[in-house]
Parts: structure tokens; sequence; C-alpha cells
């Protein structure tokens, strides 16, 4: 076999590949909606406002009820020590 | 036609057995390259299905929140704050809702107590979300004790875990009956932890949060949109973080890569001319090395897409875990949904094959157009 034929047939196969995640992205999507409308069922039926994404302190958990300072919420030298703190962004008016 | 496919599949050959001389530079070069995609594929692919589900599902929470604020800190809603919501034009709906956070020694874990609206446990029983299922080892019938705020040992029965494939919005969930949340947080009656409010005209929504912020000066009203908003900033925010502690690597490959691409080594620049010498024209020369580069940062970005898309979505992102968990004890098992945006991956196609492709040509070019005796020499 010629070298440019197997690397043409690897490209090839690797495009397929990319090709199909795609697909596969598709139907994983579709499989996922009942799950999803469930889930949007919950947050509707008890008020849900957040994702339960970081546990770690309450204005990390509930990130849109949080309160305006939250960096210095305890103190005025309280400076925010959770890591997650450092993933969320500060407002735009900070 | 035929004769242009057979001389491009030549070229093909020659610069594969050119880049098999090389093998070890060449296969870690790759192996880098496509290391490289895999993280900025990885990040970009989570983000993005996060994003997506967060907007799905957070799209139907309460329409406005209000909260009351003393000393610029959220405090207990009374009861008459409620009934002067009830009266606001535009106001559908006014549900007073009692919710809060404990601290569990056992598990040093942060979880949410709620009272649902609708379908509450009765006193006594508790429904808990699939993280605290999974952390306390507790499931139906079981008995789970907690402090109550006076210090007195309370004891719930489980009258059966939230579903585990909505971790993500509740793994951390307790739902109580209000009796209980009111007795276990001494929550004196008459007073609510906030409001939710659902507008009659959904154009109406900040006229009527105005009319709330100037019926209760004291009060902040959190609209869904704010909610949505917030999200979408700290998906962007994370992923920004995530490609700035990737931008040093990144940073650190483009130097690599354009020196390994635009600097040809004393070994190259002998190829060149010896080609040059026996009859192989300029274009074919450039044409070889484009090839070269071609092949090289295309099967690096099929290699690293792949891995990412299998890394995401079949194996649950688990080298962006560390970074999301934080301190959390309590982390919700998820899957992402494969949500993929078609026009990042093309970008993500672009910015990595087109770069360097164009980056082996200037340098072949110049040594290329030079007399082949010389560079021999030389």
């Amino acid at each position: 076999m010629r070298p440019s034929s197997l690397a043409f047939a690897l490209i090839g196969a690797g495009s397929a590949f990319v090709l199909a995640s795609a697909v596969d992205a598709r139907l994983g999507v579709a499989r996922a909606e009942p799950a999803l409308a469930r889930k949007a069922e919950m947050v509707r039926e008890l008020g849900l406002t957040d994702l339960c994404l970081f546990t770690e302190a309450r204005y990390t958990r509930h990130l849109s009820q949080a309160d305006l300072h939250t960096a210095f919420q305890d103190h005025p030298l309280s400076l925010d020590h959770f890591p997650s703190g450092s993933l969320v962004p500060p407002r735009r008016t900070f | 036609m035929q004769n242009w496919i057979e001389k491009q599949r030549h070229l093909v050959d020659f610069t594969l057995a050119s880049l098999a001389r090389r093998k070890g530079k060449n296969l870690g070069l790759l192996a880098v390259y496509a290391a490289i995609v895999f993280s900025l594929a990885s990040v970009l692919l989570f983000s993005h299905s996060v994003r997506r589900e967060a907007a799905l599902l957070l799209a139907d929470s309460p329409e406005v929140l209000v909260q009351r604020m003393v000393a610029g800190r959220h405090d207990l809603m009374p009861a008459a704050a409620v009934d002067k919501l009830k009266g606001l034009r535009g106001v559908q709906t006014v549900e007073a809702r009692l919710w809060g956070y404990y601290f569990d020694p056992v598990a040093a874990a942060n979880y949410t107590f709620m009272v649902p609206t609708r379908d509450a446990p009765p006193p006594g029983r508790i429904k808990v979300g699939p993280g605290i299922a999974a952390t306390r080892g507790a499931g139906a019938g079981d008995v789970l004790a907690f402090r109550a705020y006076d210090g007195t040992l309370f004891s719930f029965a489980v009258a059966g875990t939230l579903d585990s494939e909505s971790a993500l919005v509740s793994a951390d969930l307790v739902l109580v009956s209000e009796a209980d949340f009111r007795t276990f947080f001494g929550v004196a009656p008459g007073l609510y932890t906030d409001v939710a409010v659902s507008v009659r005209n959904a154009r109406e929504v900040r006229t009527v949060a105005e009319k709330i912020a100037k019926a209760l000066p004291d009060s902040r009203p959190i609209l869904r949109e704010e909610v949505l908003r917030t999200y979408d900033s700290l998906f962007d925010w994370r992923e920004g973080m995530m490609l700035v502690l990737l931008a040093g690597a990144t940073l650190a490959f483009v130097i690599f890569a354009w020196d390994k691409a635009s600097g040809l080594s004393a070994e190259e620049r002998r190829e060149i001319g010896i080609l040059k010498a026996v009859g192989w024209e300029t274009s074919d020369v450039i044409r070889m090395k484009m090839w070269e580069g071609a092949l090289l940062s295309l099967a690096a970005f099929l290699l690293g897409y792949a891995a990412a898309y299998l890394h995401v979505f079949y194996f649950g992102a688990g080298v962006l875990e560390p970074v999301l968990k934080g301190w959390a004890v309590l982390y919700p098992a998820f899957r992402p949904t494969p949500f993929v945006d078609g026009l990042q991956v093309f970008t993500l196609f672009l910015l990595t094959v087109f770069p360097y492709t164009v980056a082996t040509i200037v340098p072949v070019w110049r040594a290329a157009i030079v007399d082949p005796d010389l560079v021999m020499r030389s």
C-alpha cells in the first residue's frame, strides 16, 4: 500500500469520526430531551434559580441570589477564599 | 485531472517518507499539537454544553424573585410585605418561599433545605437530592439526623430521593415540610425567605420590578433574565479563565511550532537543494512542504478534537472536573448533554490547521528560490 493511500485513509477515518460526532451530538440531544424536560419541570415546580455547581459557600451555591458585595460580605477585609469564587466573574459595575 | 491527482499523491508519498526520516521529532510535535487541540476543544465543548443546558433549564425559574435586604444583607420577608406585593397591578401570582442553607458536619458539606410550594413531604419526612443520598448513603426508609438551630437533634425519615438525572439542579436539596423547616431553623410564622412573583404580561416584567422596588424600598427584585445572564457570563468567564490558564502552554507551542515550521534545519535546506538540483520546480517544493504542514496539522486537529469529544461527552470531562469542583464536597455527577456549536468547532479548525500550514510555506519559498548549488554548499 502506498504511504499516501494510508495517510488519506487515516485522515478520512478521522474526518468521518468528526462528522459522526456531529450526528452523535444531534442524537444525544434528542435522547436527552425527555430528561431535560423532566429537569425543567422540577425547576418550575420547585422554583429553582441556580445550578448546583459550587456548593462550598452560600454565595457560590446560589449565584444569582447572592449579595451584591459577595467578596467582602462577612467583614470589610474578608476576601473571597473559595476556589470557585475565582471562577465566578465580578459584577460589571465593580 | 488524473495527472494532477497522481502528482499530488507522489508528493504526499515523498512528504511522508521525509517525515518518517525524522520520526521522533515529528511524532513528538504531533502529540503536543494534538494535546493542545484536545485541551482547547474540551474547554469549548464543555462550557458550551453546560451553558446551553443552564439556559434551557433556568428558562423555567421564577419570573421575579423579591428578597428583603437589611444593612446590605439578605433578610427574612414579613407576611405584610407579601400581601403588599399581591396588591400590585400587573402581578399575577405571589408565592412566599422558605429555603435556607445547612452545614452538615458529618459530610462537611452544605445542603439547601427547601419547602416545596406544592406536594411538600409530610412533617417528619424529607426528600433528598442525589448528592446527599450518595454522600450520606441514604435511601428511602432511612433516617437522617441533623442538628437544629438550638442544638437539638432532629431525625427525619427519608421519604425518597430525587431523580439522579436531575443532579445538576438538585444534588444538594433537602425538601421538608413548612412546619419542620420553621422548627428546625427557628423561623417564626409569618416570615419567609423570599417571594416568587409571576407577571401577567411578560413584556411588563421590568415595570412590575420597578413597582416592587418602589412599594418595598428595602427589597431587591431579581429578574429571570438576570439569572440567565449570570449563568451566561459565568461560563464565559470560566471558559476565559481556563483559556488564560492554557494560554501559556498554547503560546509555548505556537513559538515551538512557528520555529519548527518557519525555520528550516540544515538537513531540510540540503534536501530542498538536492530536489532542485535533480529537477524539481520551486512550486513542487512548496507544494510538498504545504502537504507536510497540512497533514500534520489536520491529523493533530482530528486526533485532538475526537479525544476531546469522547472526554467531555462519554467520560464526564474528568480532566476539567477538579477545576469545577473547587472545595465543594457535593458535586453533581452529571454527563453533559452533547450540545455542540458547529461554528466554534469550525473556528477551532481554522485556527489550528491554517496558521501552521501557511507558516511552513514562507521559509521553503525563500530556500527554494536560491540557487541549489549555494543551498547545498551552505
